[in-house]
C-alpha cells in the first residue's frame, strides 16, 4: 500500500449555519490517506453535517474542502470522488441486491460490472444473495450491501453515517471488526461518524471528540481517553473522576494540590490548563486506575500515592470487575473499578476506605468549564 | 393397525368455556366481511347477472321482453358500433397521457418541492370536486366557446390551423371537436391521475435521491433510474383511475362534443334511454367491461408492477 498524501481529506474554515443556527463553527480538520478517522459526539453536535459537507449533500457557509490537490466545495455529489454509506442504508428497494452494488459503476458508464459486484459480493460475504432484493436481508447484511454499494467504486475516502446505529449490540460489535477489516484490506480513507464512544474508540485510528459544532479534541483513541484536555472530552469518553482543587505549590514537573484537606500530585504535563499558586484547577483520575483499600490497612498503601478518603456509597458487582461509588469529601460520586482479583470482603457499602492512586495518572483541566460537561447526554444516548 | 387403548378421562374435559370465544374469534373475519359482501351482491353482483340476461333477450318495449339466448346482438353491437369504440379507447387514452404529462410535474412538485405550501396546492387540487361534474364540463363550454377569447387568441396564433389539418378542430371552432372533448376529459380526471401520483412519490424516502447522486447519477438519471421507478404504483393507479373512467364517459362527449366525437358512453345512453333498446344497451356494457378489463390486464403485467400495486 502506497502511502502518498495526495488523497488527504482537507477542510479549511468550514462552516454551516441555518438561519440563526450555527451547526458547525468555523473548522479546520485534515484527514490523512488511508487512515479510520471518526468524528465522535452526541447528536446535534454537527459531525452528521459535517460528513454531509464533505459528501457535497449540504453546502458550506463558507470554508473549503479539498480532496489531495483537488478543491471540490463546489462540486455537487456527483461528481466527487466520495462516497457514503447512510445511516439507514437507504438502499434501492426496486433493484436487486447485485443492481443496487453495481449501481455507482453502472453510472460511471462502466459496461462489464458483473466481475466487480461478484467479487465485492464475496468480500462483504453476500455473494449467495445477489437476486434478492433488499427488503428480503436481514439488517446486518443490508448493512454490508450499502458498504459494498459505495466501496465497489473505489472512492478517495468512503463517508459512513452512523452505519452502525439501526442494528443490535451483538451484530453491531461484529459489524465493527468487519468494518475494520475491510478498511484495512482496501486501505481506503474511511471517516466515520457516531455518537458511540466505544465504537469510535475501537474502530478509528484518530478520532475528534465534536461539542456543539466545534471540535473539542482530536487523538488517537488512547491519547483521547488518558489526557483529555477538557471536562466534555474527560466526561463523554468512558467516565473521569472530576475534582476540584487549588495549586498549592508548583515543584519542578509537578503540581501539588489541596483538594478537601488532601494534598494531590499532578504532573505539569499532564495539565491544560493555565497553572499559577492559589489558582483552581480541575483534578481528574479515571475509575479504573484507583485502589481501594479498607481504611483499617491505611498503613500498607505505599508512600507517593494520591490518597483521598471516603466511604463506599454503592457497590455493583459486574463479573469482570466491581464499581464502586464512593462518597468522598471532595467529591460525593466517585467512581473506582476494581479488578476482581482478589476480593476484600469488607469492602461493601458503609465501609470506610482510602482511594489512592499513581499521581502519573492524574489530569488537570481548566476549572473555569462545566464539570459535568458530556455526561448527561451520553446517558441520553444509552437510553 | 394398532389399536389404541384410551385411558378413561380422569377429569371432565377441562374448561369448556374457553371454546366459545375461540370459535366466534375464528368467525369474526366473516361477519366483518359480510356488509361488504351483501353490497357487492346487491349492487355489483345482481345487477351483472340482470344485465347479462337483458343482453341475451329478444322482443319489444310493447310486448316485453325473453330470455332467448340472442348471442348475436353483441355482434351487431360490435358492427354497428365499433367506431365508438375505438373512439372511446383513442380518446380516454389521449386524456390520460395528457393528464400523466401535466400532473406528474405537479405531484413531483408538491412533494419535493412545495415546502408549507404542499397543503394548499393540494386544496387546490381537490378544489373542482365542490363544483359538480356537470357545471365544470359546461363551463368549459364557455371557455371554448365560438368567438371568446380562447378560439381568438387560437386562431390569431395560427394553432387552429395546426390542429384543423390534424382533424382534431374543425375551421374556426373548438368546440364540438375531438378536442374539446379530450381537454374536458382531461381537465375532469386530472385530480385522480394527480392525487395517487403524489401519494407514491411523497412516499419516496428523500435519502434514495442522495444516495443516487453520491453515486455518481445526475439529477435527471436520478428521476429515470429512481425517482420514476419508485413511482411506477402511483402512475400504474393514476392511469387505470383515469383512463377506466374516460373510457365510459359520456358527458364531455355529449356537452363539448358533435355527433362526430360520440363515444360508446353516448351509444349506451341513448339505446338504453332514447331508444329504449335494452338487449343492445346491455350487450354494449359488456363489450365495454371485457374490453377495460383486457386493457387493463395486458397494462398491469406489462408496467410488471404486480407486487408494487
Amino acid at each position: 500500500m502506497t502511502k502518498d498524501t495526495g488523497g488527504d481529506v482537507r477542510l479549511s474554515g468550514i462552516s454551516k449555519t441555518y438561519g440563526s443556527f450555527t451547526a458547525v463553527h468555523p473548522l479546520d480538520l485534515t484527514v490523512p490517506q488511508g487512515s479510520f478517522f471518526a468524528l465522535l459526539g452526541a447528536s446535534g453536535c454537527g459531525k452528521t453535517t459535517t460528513l454531509r459537507m464533505i459528501a457535497g449533500l449540504e453546502e458550506p457557509t463558507s470554508g473549503t474542502v479539498a480532496l489531495g490537490e483537488q478543491d471540490v466545495t463546489n462540486l455537487p455529489p456527483y461528481k466527487r470522488p466520495v462516497n457514503t454509506v447512510f445511516q439507514s442504508y437507504a438502499l434501492f428497494p426496486h433493484l436487486d441486491i447485485f443492481e443496487n452494488v453495481a449501481f455507482g459503476l453502472r453510472r460511471r458508464g462502466i459496461k462489464s460490472v458483473k466481475k466487480q459486484v461478484e467479487e465485492m459480493l464475496d468480500l462483504v460475504q453476500l455473494g449467495e444473495q445477489a437476486r434478492k432484493k433488499p427488503h428480503q436481508l436481514s439488517g446486518g447484511q443490508q448493512q454490508r450491501v450499502a458498504v459494498a454499494r459505495a466501496l465497489i467504486n473505489h472512492p478517495k475516502v468512503l463517508l459512513l453515517d452512523e452505519p452502525l446505529g439501526a442494528l443490535d449490540l451483538k451484530l453491531r460489535r461484529q459489524m465493527q471488526l468487519e468494518l475494520k477489516r475491510i478498511q484495512t484490506e482496501v486501505g481506503i480513507t474511511f471517516i466515520h461518524v457516531t455518537h458511540d464512544q466505544e465504537e469510535a474508540m475501537t474502530m478509528a485510528d484518530t478520532v475528534a471528540v465534536m461539542n456543539a459544532g466545534r471540535v473539542e479534541q482530536l487523538g488517537s483513541p488512547a491519547d483521547l481517553y488518558e489526557n483529555p484536555n477538557t471536562t466534555f472530552v474527560a466526561n463523554f469518553l468512558g467516565t473521569s473522576n472530576l475534582i476540584e482543587a487549588e495549586v498549592d505549590a508548583l515543584s519542578g514537573d509537578e503540581i501539588v494540590l489541596k483538594a478537601g484537606g488532601g494534598k494531590l500530585v499532578l504532573p505539569e504535563a499532564r495539565c491544560s490548563a493555565p497553572t499559577a499558586t492559589g489558582g483552581k484547577v480541575l483534578v481528574g483520575v479515571r475509575p479504573e486506575k484507583i485502589s481501594l483499600t479498607h481504611a483499617d490497612d491505611a498503613g500498607e498503601i505505599p508512600a507517593g500515592r494520591n490518597r483521598i478518603t471516603g466511604k463506599i456509597a454503592d457497590s455493583s458487582f459486574i463479573g469482570v470487575s466491581t464499581q464502586y461509588v464512593i462518597d468522598s469529601p471532595v467529591c460525593p460520586e466517585f467512581e473506582v473499578y476494581a479488578q476482581n482479583i482478589d476480593r476484600d470482603s469488607r469492602l461493601v457499602p458503609g465501609a470506610e476506605v482510602v482511594l489512592h492512586w499513581n499521581p502519573a495518572h492524574t489530569f488537570g483541566l481548566d476549572a473555569a468549564q462545566d464539570i459535568d460537561a458530556g455526561i448527561e447526554t451520553v446517558e441520553e444516548e444509552a437510553a | 393397525m394398532t389399536t389404541v387403548t384410551d385411558a378413561p378421562p380422569l377429569a371432565p374435559t377441562p374448561a369448556p368455556k374457553e371454546r366459545p370465544p375461540r370459535k366466534r374469534g375464528r368467525l369474526t373475519p366473516y361477519w366483518l366481511l359480510l356488509p361488504g359482501i351483501l353490497w357487492l351482491l346487491v349492487f355489483f353482483a345482481l345487477p351483472m347477472v340482470y344485465q347479462a340476461s337483458t343482453s341475451v333477450q329478444t322482443g319489444s318495449l310493447e310486448e316485453g321482453y325473453k330470455v332467448t339466448w340472442h348471442f348475436a346482438t353483441y355482434w351487431d353491437a360490435v358492427a354497428d358500433y365499433w367506431p365508438q369504440f375505438l373512439r372511446s379507447i383513442a380518446y380516454a387514452g389521449t386524456a390520460t397521457i395528457l393528464c400523466l404529462l401535466l400532473g406528474y410535474p405537479l405531484a413531483y412538485l408538491i412533494a419535493f418541492r412545495a415546502g408549507r405550501w404542499r397543503n394548499l396546492i393540494l386544496i387546490l387540487v381537490i378544489a373542482p370536486f365542490f363544483t359538480s361534474f356537470l357545471i365544470r364540463t359546461l363551463a368549459w363550454k364557455t371557455i371554448l366557446a365560438d368567438g371568446g377569447p380562447v378560439v381568438g387568441a387560437l386562431n390569431s396564433l395560427h394553432v387552429l390551423d395546426v390542429t384543423s389539418w390534424l382533424g382534431i378542430t374543425a375551421g374556426d371552432r373548438v368546440l364540438a371537436t375531438p378536442l374539446a372533448v379530450v381537454c374536458g376529459l382531461t381537465y375532469n380526471f386530472l385530480p385522480f391521475m394527480i392525487l395517487p401520483l403524489y401519494t407514491s412519490l411523497e412516499r419516496i424516502d428523500g435519502r434514495l435521491h442522495e444516495a443516487a447522486g453520491d453515486l455518481y447519477a445526475k439529477p435527471f438519471t436520478t428521476f429515470r433510474r429512481v425517482t420514476f421507478p419508485l413511482s411506477m404504483p402511483g402512475v400504474v393507479s393514476g392511469t387505470l383511475l383515469t383512463f377506466i373512467p374516460a373510457s365510459g364517459d359520456y358527458v364531455n362527449a355529449d356537452l363539448l362534443g358533435s355527433t362526430d366525437t360520440r363515444m360508446v358512453g353516448n351509444v349506451i345512453q341513448t339505446q338504453f334511454l332514447r331508444i329504449l333498446d335494452y338487449p343492445t344497451a346491455a350487450a354494449l356494457s359488456f363489450i365495454l367491461m371485457a374490453g377495460i378489463l383486457a386493457i387493463v390486464t395486458l397494462y398491469i403485467r406489462k408496467s410488471g408492477t404486480e407486487d408494487l400495486v
